[in-house]
């Protein structure tokens, strides 16, 4: 193990001398703690005969002290990925955070010893030939005694390493084994034998190998009406949700997180707030998977780096946390990551980059932001994994734009990189109206990808429809700024329509209550349906007011309350409800 | 402690504004706390900032006035800076470093914290759901508190934030289903005052006194002449206290703290003496961070009784809501209530601007089971009237109330009855109170804005008394 001593402390960054060998990105475990931390920069150092190396540290370096002995692991920073993750909440470096009341607070260099175990399932005899990313088995958790065996929401494999590969020449049988356990040995193309576990290990910075990456044509199905249908993203696509503080993104981010279609959930709490994953853990494990009947957390991994904890290990979290999401995606599943936010972690970036005396850009920020960004958004995608399945990673990131302003440095670097673009406008916000995605400024380049998906879900009009939605709402900003100059009661009655009309998209269509049981997720057959009736309401009041009906006739319509609140009163499946209003519609414009 | 009490002399190399330069001849680590004695005989508390073989950089938390390199001796403690915290700490005045001003005879000390704080398990946290009843109905109804919050005030200068907070924290109360108080567990208050005038502060005091409450206060002053840089463990030392009364005594705690702006404005005074370069403003590119360290002390954990509210107060220089303290505070704490200066100019009091207010934690707290089952309901058809209301008044101020339709003109009598009698109130009002008037407010409305209401609601709220639907 090669070994470097401390010289210069200052904050999470430290330098250290060395004759050993170290690497960038290197692991390292610094003082007596065994503090986390990893080599960001290296020189050699004649005068004191070695290298002197620089290292961030992931945890508070408080009462270290120049002489302090410091730890190369020779490996890059990996985490272990195996069947023990989901369902539970990490740290930024996927180092458990589970435990009683001693786990109260978190102190540096602080281990947790737990091993739990695994029912191990094999797929693969002995002599079959495997290739790196293959299952060979599965793994299920052990219940704790005197619980019942769950069912297994999601089928978790365990994956041949993807650098590995070679004949079986040993696969322990069936039964309860520790995910770190040897429970198969390959041989491989030298001749070597290759031990196998359950779990693996995977350096962080480094993406996943997969055969190759294919086109989405599917969407990440989120419940929510004006997302699926406005401003859709595909599986395997990319999003950010810019918004001001208290615009919503994080419940919104917890909404899509609870009702969206994806196999596995990663949420990533990226110095945000304690409370927040508090209630993420209180209300997960109660609500239930309209797809499994089980509690949704069984599909989650939380990866909680709040506020308030090291800055040096925010930098890190994200990275851990898309790995994690290929890890599953390997295993032919559909991941959506929610990233909350991006923003915390890029003045992590800054704050590091500012105690490493590196040149600031914009903002403050180092100049390499927005390659960081790309490399970060560029591991979002639709593969096909290295055993032939088909999986996609979906990545969501919050951004939390400094006084709302969308021209800073991380929205734009953001934007430049992600195809769908959902804005959050205070003032709807203000007015409690959620989720509040501003119409006008947000934008879906997936939505194209999507039509024909949509059509196969019996909506021929669903493109038509979109655009006619977005032409009225994008009218309606035009006439208000008019009614400004001219006053409403001067507009002729097409245009008043057209204002009755945007209030009546935005308030039975757009908005969506996250708290009302049958309003939180709507499905493709519900928005359609919505859809459908909101588009012939257009219809019939454009010719009803051509005709002989006034406008001031057709606000006082007790249809409209009915059409209002339809998302609210309407529950999944209701066909007849929705049979008697078209029907309540009709009649109302034909008297 | 191996190098407790251990002192070095003549080690003094530069003085640079907080700073100060030392040979390193002693085994210290980062971050511990030193005292720094001149040739006065004072001793000014510091602490490690940087290292290396050679030399070590101090910084110094109080003056530096009268300092010199040759006479300076510094005596180092060996550990974080901590504070000795025991039983007696209530109705008791401190600086802002903890140490008593009151006159009286020093704490008997039953532990010592350090005022850094340990960082809470999510995992441990209790999520933060019972409701606090404040006697404001803007809060109440609105913008509800939960203990283990952290709700700060935005205020402005001359604004009553100073009487809002302290209204505030007399009034709390938990309630149970018939509405009464219902404590079991003994409340604290801590309260901070970060470089605020000796007025300010003895507003707090007095009126603590003379309600009574100032026994179960443990005061924390660092006023406007105290040193900046002590400015910054103001809040720590406070923080501390709130945390040993809440966690180890087991009391619910509400902690406010004024000013914020003060301590970011020192802040970011002692980075520029650092060094560092600027952010937004000025400001250090870690404030967020640094804040936060501070606001998400505010919780409660599993299998503890104690709980730690805090009401912090900023003031937003020129009143924007923009300004980085404001934006950073707003992006980490769990809302905020938000004064208006157009509203207390019209002598509506508390002048709380509604719009941009707001309690993250609300949703937890509120509804059937905690309050009352259509108290969601009433908050959000309130908050999208008033807004409704808001964007007509401004519609009205272009083209004149001649020019609106009718329904709009329902809408202007609605804001203006709602900022007069609803936010505006002479007494402490009972939730069920502020409900009432919630309730009263909505029946001037038309049919058509009241579309988050469902019809039970409207049945059994609206429609009483009324003969047609």
């Amino acid at each position: 193990m090669s070994e470097a001593t401390l010289c210069w402390i200052s904050g999470p960054v430290l330098r250290a001398i060395s004759r050993d060998a170290f690497h960038i990105h290197e692991a390292v475990q610094v003082g007596a703690q065994g503090l986390l931390g990893e080599v960001v920069r290296l020189r050699t150092d004649e005068s004191r005969g070695g290298q002197e190396l620089t290292v961030q540290v992931f945890e508070d370096t408080t009462g270290l002290r120049p002489g302090d002995l410091l730890h190369g692991e020779g490996v890059a920073l990996a985490v272990r990925l195996g069947p023990g993750l989901l369902g539970h909440i990490f740290d930024g470096l996927l180092r458990p955070l589970a435990g009683g009341e001693e786990r109260n607070y978190l102190f540096p260099g602080q281990r947790t010893t737990a091993n739990p175990l695994f029912f191990f399932q094999p797929l693969v005899e002995k002599g079959r030939l495997l290739r790196g990313g293959e299952p060979f088995a599965t793994a299920q958790p052990v219940p704790l005694p005197g619980e019942p065996m769950a069912p297994a929401t999601v089928g978790q494999s365990c994956l041949v390493p993807p650098t590995l590969g070679g004949e079986v020449i040993e696969m322990a049988p069936a039964g309860e084994y520790t995910e770190t356990a040897v429970v198969c040995t390959l041989r491989d193309a030298t001749g070597q034998e290759q031990a196998i576990a359950m779990s693996h290990t995977w350096p962080v910075r480094v993406p996943r190998p997969v055969a190759r990456r294919l086109v989405s044509e599917s969407p990440l199905l989120t419940g929510q009406r004006i997302l699926d249908c406005l401003f859709p993203v595909a599986r395997g696509g990319k999003a950010t949700v810019p918004g001001g503080f208290g615009t919503g993104k994080t419940v919104l981010l917890e909404t899509i997180a609870k009702w969206c279609n994806a196999d596995v959930i990663i949420y990533l709490g990226c110095g945000e707030r304690g409370n927040e994953m508090a209630g993420v853990l209180d209300e997960f494990p109660r609500l239930e998977d309209p797809r499994t009947g089980r509690p949704l957390m069984e599909r989650m991994v939380v990866i909680a780096n709040t506020s308030n904890m090291p800055v040096a290990a925010r930098e890190a979290s994200i990275y851990t946390g898309v790995t994690v999401a290929e890890y599953f995606r390997d295993q032919g599943l559909h991941v959506a990551v929610m990233a909350d936010s991006t923003s915390r972690w890029a003045e992590a970036l800054r704050e590091v980059s500012g105690r490493l005396g590196e040149l600031p850009g914009e903002g403050g920020y180092p100049a390499y932001l927005s390659t960081r960004l790309a490399d970060f958004y560029e591991r979002a995608a639709r593969v096909e994994t290295l055993a032939g399945a088909s999986g996609s990673v979906t990545l969501i990131g919050a951004v939390s734009p400094p006084s709302s302003d969308f021209s800073e440095p991380v929205t734009t670097h953001t934007k430049r990189y992600v195809r769908n673009f959902w804005a959050l406008d205070r003032k709807r916000a203000h007015a409690r109206f959620y989720p509040a995605i501003d119409p006008l400024t947000s934008y879906s380049e997936d939505a194209v990808l999507l039509a024909s998906w949509w059509h196969a879900q019996g909506n021929p009009n669903w493109a038509a429809q979109r655009r006619r939605f977005l032409t009225v709402l994008e009218e309606q900003a035009r006439l208000e700024r008019m009614a400004m100059i001219l006053g409403k009661d001067a507009m002729p009655p097409q245009q008043q329509l057209t204002l009755l009309v945007a209030g009546l998209l935005n308030d039975a269509f757009l908005r969506q209550s996250a708290f009302s049981s049958k309003d939180r997720s709507a499905s493709p057959y519900k928005q359609n349906r919505m859809m459908g009736l909101l588009d012939r309401f257009m219809d019939l009041a454009a010719k009803a007011v051509e005709g002989e009906m006034t406008v001031e006739q057709i606000r006082v319509l007790p249809l409209l309350r009915h059409l209002q609140r339809m998302g609210e009163e309407i529950g999944e499946g209701e066909e007849e409800a929705f049979a008697q209003l078209e029907e309540g519609m009709e009649k109302a414009f034909r008297s | 402690m191996i190098h407790a009490n251990l002192s070095l002399t003549d080690a003094v190399t530069r003085i640079d504004g907080p700073l100060l330069f030392a040979h390193r001849r002693v085994d210290v680590g980062l971050n511990e706390a030193v005292e720094v004695i001149g040739a006065d005989g004072l001793p000014r508390l510091g602490r490690i900032a940087a290292l290396d073989d050679d030399f070590m950089t101090i910084e110094i938390l109080e003056s530096t006035t009268g300092l010199g390199l040759g006479d300076t001796r510094i005596r180092f403690l060996g550990e974080p800076i901590s504070f000795a915290l025991g039983p007696g700490i209530l109705g008791r005045v401190f600086d802002g470093v903890g140490r008593v001003l009151d006159g009286g005879p020093p704490i008997p000390a039953h532990t010592r914290m350090t005022v850094d704080g340990a960082i809470l398990n999510p995992i441990r946290r209790k999520k933060p759901e019972d409701f606090i009843e404040t006697g404001i109905s803007t809060i109440d109804v609105l913008n509800s508190l939960v203990r283990g919050q952290k709700l700060p005030i935005f205020s402005g200068g001359g604004l009553p934030h100073n009487r809002l907070a302290i209204e505030i924290a007399l009034h709390a109360r938990l309630r149970n289903s018939e509405g009464e108080s219902a404590e079991t567990v003994p409340f604290a208050i801590v309260f901070a005052g970060i470089g605020v005038p000796f007025e300010t502060a003895e507003f707090f005091r007095r009126t603590l006194e003379e309600s009574g409450a100032l026994g179960r206060t443990a005061l924390f002053l660092n006023l406007a002449s105290d040193s900046s840089t002590q400015r910054l463990l103001a809040p720590r030392f406070a923080l501390t206290a709130a945390e040993y009364l809440a966690f180890v005594e087991g009391r619910h705690v509400l902690v406010i703290i004024t000013d914020f702006t003060n301590y970011c404005e020192a802040l970011r005074e002692v980075s520029a003496s650092h060094g560092e370069i600027p952010g937004r403003k000025g400001y250090p590119g870690y404030m967020y961070s640094d804040l936060a360290t501070l606001y998400e002390r505010a919780g409660s954990l599993l299998g503890k009784p104690g709980t730690l509210t805090q009401l912090p107060i900023l003031t937003m220089p020129s009143d924007d809501i923009n300004h980085p303290i404001p934006d950073l505070t707003g992006y980490i704490t769990e809302g905020q209530i938000t004064l208006n200066r157009t509203l207390d100019r019209e002598g509506i009091y508390p002048p709380v601007g509604v719009l941009p207010s707001l309690s993250r934690l609300m949703k937890d707290g509120i509804g059937r089971g905690f309050t009352h089952p259509d108290h969601p309901a009433l908050a959000n058809q309130l908050y999208a009237a008033y807004a409704h209301a808001i964007q007509v008044r401004l519609l009205a101020n272009v083209v004149g109330s001649d020019g609106l339709m009718p329904e709009d003109r329902v809408l202007l009598t609605f804001g203006q009855q709602f900022e007069h009698r609803f936010i505006h109130q002479e007494r402490a009002r009972t939730l069920d109170e502020s409900m009432a008037v919630g309730w009263e407010l909505l029946r001037l409305l038309p049919l058509s804005e009241l579309s988050r209401l469902d019809d039970a609601q409207m049945a059994a709220h609206i429609q009483v008394g009324a003969e047609s639907v």
